[in-house]
């Protein structure tokens, strides 16, 4: 038994040593950029301590009695086996106990509810698996999803070090952006399944529901670059939408809005050109790697029973029209979504064009995106 | 096993038929008290061999080995087959073996019915793992199945529902046969609050498992029409509710949790007084507490959906009424302390692993209260913090209890002795690897892992790679366990009827092993 212990005593040391190696890279709930946050993690940090004076004691008991009374130390048994006034005192007292932490948790719970005079409404809309923002009243809506560097470098034998990545699966192409020290009230919901939308440093994580609206806030008070990701069981690709959120000055910020609409503009422009079929195939397959991929796969094969292959399938070398509709308004009671809320006429025109001769495909026509967009 | 057959002659017993007919066609409760172990343990090899897939994933950052479709199938069947297959029939084959014992009968009360109950199991499970070959794999939504995304599966889907329907009405008859076997057929004299707690807390679990059996399979026979009849009942373009499966999901799930721990109460009530030498403490409020357990496991169930969109009312309600659950749970725990203090203890594996049962439930009773705040709950709410906390109740509180009961009641089933040196060896590599596995999982929720990810951030290297190594070792120190029992079974050290020296109940009166019809005349009951 000497040789265990020992076994034992070194391995508890090698657990506290990497612990305290750790410590840069977090063992705790962080602290949070944001009043709720703060709230939350006091709560937190209570409750934590009130455990662990409960389970000084508790476990105290418990081991002084494992050593003083045991039988190879001549412990004899006392037969006693109830007392109506122990029971009262370990029923009254965490009672008490629970009573006490009830109050500051009713607190922060009715503050956390409170989402009204808003300065400003972000609608939140998950899609698997990326996230779209609206700005409500501002004309600005895109979305976010994870940064290509991750993306490659996830894909099953990619061989990249996920190291060498930066912020590897904690980094979109888009983030996020709001003002400093405004109420911040999002509207959450998805298009597809169930989401959540979850940055550690704000103190909460919410429920984004097809069908339903779920309403949270923040107010950061430190500029900066705040990272998270879906914390609710999506379907293949949960692991990777991250979000991440710049918070900026205002002045930045207004800097930012005046930069989005221009660039809004831009891109109605460039829709209505027509453009070489080649150059469509290029550009649809990049469109076709972020957005298809993760149920067709890469070679459209797909996946059998759950997601069709693309190469040879009727739809995407049959007619055209009806290739056209699949993409742009999805299957219903499917996986498969309506893209044309999610692409622009130019990106839908690639993909189509990529699909029917690309992966195995040749049917040899292509679609413009003037006419994309006359079917809007 | 063939260590049970008819030793004695002394009453013309028939003695078990001979070969595998004896198996399938067995109506005696040892014989389908061991069917629903063996079962179980192979069913805990099933699951267990999934989290090492799992844990293997999660040894590095980066996709090394499977598909995260293919992860999310593992998640999924890991918890379905742990839940409904290790942990529910290793508690249906301990009452099955114990409870006419242990109330001075001969048998359970509907020996038939016991018999179809766990027959049904094997083909529930063949179909449940079928899936894994059919067109878009395994279920891959989560236990939980929550639609909508649980309606995208696979061709396996349907047989998926079909298997859980299965589970259920087998879980509703073995219940229906604990309480028809507990109110009818106990020795004169044995009273009800006379029972063993082993017995008691059975009685209350099989009302739990009636209760709400029937609400998963309406549940999931609505997930079936909405994939197939075009009914809407949780899609909101027809009118219908995605939370409200939720609801109905946990209605049944908080409850099941108690289904999964009342047992593993009752079997360390038992154990806990053996090796102390000292009868159990607060005996009656034991049998209190657990039924107010029981009552307050059917209001709390929202408390697994706190992020979901709930009214404030709603949400401070379910968090009072979870935080009251801790009221009875402490005073079990403070029961057993106070049973062992001023005892005289000693710590065979029986003991180790109550011991270990009684720290690491209260670690996750912990945690659990800390999931109860509901505004702390938003952080740690599908994070790896909650996987650590239902592991340690599950793990270390359920199937403590559970290799617990068999170390103390194997002597018993098979008349050797175990190997006491490779029961000790067992409990402290699986109580120290089990730690090493679950414990660093709190720290990563706290800082921003969520669960059910294949992948994660470098952030989180570390603490995945000491996590998996646990899990490898853990897993390793099972098929340990399996050996220790085999070897059991195949001889050893003669057991006396005895068995423990501080052992007290109707099955130490028994010889070891028992007569194939336990008690054919009522023993006298003190």
């Amino acid at each position: 038994m000497n040789k265990l212990k020992q076994l034992l005593a070194t391995g508890v040391v090698a657990t506290i040593m990497s612990t305290a190696a750790q410590a840069e890279y977090g063992l705790n709930m962080p602290v949070g950029v944001t009043e709720t946050s703060r709230q939350v993690y006091d709560l937190h940090m209570l409750i934590l301590w009130v455990c662990v004076a409960i389970g000084v004691v508790v476990f105290g008991a418990m081991i002084y009695s494992m050593i003083y009374h045991r039988k190879s130390k001549g412990a004899v048994a006392s037969q006693f086996h109830e007392s109506m006034t122990a029971e009262l005192v370990w029923t009254v007292i965490p009672f008490i106990i629970l009573v006490v932490m009830a109050v500051p948790a009713t607190t922060v719970l009715i503050d956390m509810h409170d989402s009204s005079e808003a300065d400003m409404q972000i609608k939140v809309t998950g899609y698997q698996w990326k996230w779209h923002y609206e700005y409500i009243g501002e004309d600005i809506e895109f979305f976010s999803s994870l940064d290509a560097a991750s993306n490659e470098a996830r894909q099953v034998g990619s061989d990249i070090d996920p190291a060498t990545v930066e912020n590897y699966l904690l980094d979109v192409d888009k983030p996020l952006v709001i003002p400093v020290g405004k109420k911040v009230s999002f509207l959450l919901t998805a298009a597809d399944v169930i989401h959540a939308w979850w940055v550690p440093d704000f103190g909460w994580k919410k429920d984004a529901v097809p069908g339903f609206i779920n309403e949270a806030w923040v107010r950061v008070d430190k500029v900066g670059v705040y990272r998270g990701q879906c914390a609710e069981l999506c379907g293949r690709d949960h692991g990777f939408m991250p979000i991440v959120v710049e918070v900026k000055s205002e002045a930045d910020y207004a800097v930012w809005v005046a930069e989005q609409k221009g660039a809004a503009a831009a891109a109605k422009l460039a829709s209505i050109e027509d453009l070489d079929p080649r150059e469509l195939k290029q550009k649809g397959k990049k469109v076709y790697r972020a957005n298809c991929v993760a149920c067709h796969q890469v070679k459209g094969e797909g996946i059998p029973g759950v997601f069709p292959a693309i190469t040879g399938s009727v739809i995407a070398t049959g007619d055209i029209n009806n290739h056209i509709n699949m993409i742009m308004n999805g299957k219903a009671g499917t996986a498969m979504a309506a893209y044309k809320d999610q692409l622009s006429d130019v990106d839908l025109a690639a993909v189509i064009t990529y699909q029917r001769n690309s992966l195995g495909n040749k049917v040899g026509d292509a679609v413009q995106p003037a006419e994309i967009a006359a079917l809007r | 096993m063939s260590t049970v057959t008819d030793t004695h002659d002394d009453h013309h017993d028939h003695g078990p038929a001979k070969g595998l007919m004896r198996w399938v066609t067995t109506t005696n409760h040892k014989d389908i008290g061991t069917l629903y172990l063996v079962f179980s343990l192979i069913m805990f090899m099933v699951g267990g061999a999934m989290a090492m897939v799992i844990r293997l994933e999660l040894f590095q950052p980066g996709l090394q080995f499977i598909d995260p479709g293919f992860f999310n199938q593992m998640t999924t069947v890991h918890a379905l087959v742990m839940i409904f297959g290790a942990v529910m029939p290793a508690f249906v084959g301990l009452a099955n073996w114990m409870l006419p014992i242990m109330v001075g009968g001969p048998d359970m009360a509907l020996p038939r019915m016991n018999n179809w109950s766990f027959w049904i199991l094997p083909f529930a499970f063949a179909m449940l793992l079928s899936t894994f070959f059919m067109d878009g794999g395994a279920p891959a939504g989560g236990w939980t199945i929550y639609p909508p995304l649980v309606l995208q599966g696979g061709n396996g889907f349907p047989f998926m529902i079909f298997a859980i329907h299965m589970m259920g009405i087998s879980s509703v008859m073995g219940a229906i046969n604990v309480i028809v076997t507990i109110l009818n057929m106990r020795a004169p004299g044995m009273t009800l609050m006379k029972m063993p707690l082993f017995v008691w807390t059975w009685f209350i679990t099989a009302y739990l498992l009636i209760a709400v059996m029937p609400v998963l399979a309406g549940a999931v026979t609505m997930l079936l029409t909405d994939r197939f009849y075009d009914t809407t009942f949780f899609n909101a373009a027809g009118g219908g509710d995605p939370v409200l499966f939720q609801h109905i999901f946990w209605f049944f799930g908080h409850p099941e949790v108690y289904i999964l721990i009342l047992p593993a109460f009752g079997i360390v009530s038992q154990i806990i007084p053996t090796f102390a030498r000292k009868p159990l403490f607060g005996y009656s409020s034991m049998v209190y507490a657990t039924s107010s357990i029981a009552f307050l496991s059917f209001i709390v169930w929202a408390h697994h959906m706190f992020t979901v969109g709930m009214p404030l009312q709603g949400e401070l309600f379910f968090m009072y009424a979870t935080m009251l659950i801790a009221v009875p749970t402490g005073v079990k725990v403070f029961n057993w302390i106070s049973t062992m203090w001023k005892g005289s203890m000693t710590f065979e594996t029986p003991m180790l692993f109550s011991i270990g049962f009684v720290i690491m439930f209260t670690i996750g009773g912990f945690s659990g209260l800390m999931l109860a705040i509901a505004p702390a709950d938003f952080q740690y709410h599908d994070t790896y913090f909650v996987v650590a906390h239902f592991h340690y109740v599950l793990v270390t509180g359920a199937i403590y209890a559970i290799m617990a009961s068999v170390y103390y009641w194997i002597p018993k089933w098979t008349g050797n002795m175990y190997n006491e040196k490779m029961g000790q060896w067992h409990f402290w590599i699986s109580t120290v690897s089990v730690n090493v596995l679950f414990f660093p999982q709190h720290f990563l929720g706290l800082a921003g892992m969520p669960r059910r990810i294949p992948d994660y951030s470098v952030q989180f290297a570390e603490f995945n790679m000491w996590s998996s190594i646990g899990g490898f070792v853990f897993g390793l120190s099972q098929v340990f366990f399996c050996y220790i029992v085999y070897k059991t079974i195949k001889g050893g050290e003669k057991a006396t009827d005895q068995v423990w020296e501080g052992a007290e109940g109707l099955e130490w009166t028994l010889s070891s092993p028992p007569p194939y019809h336990s008690f054919t005349e009522a023993p006298e009951i003190k």
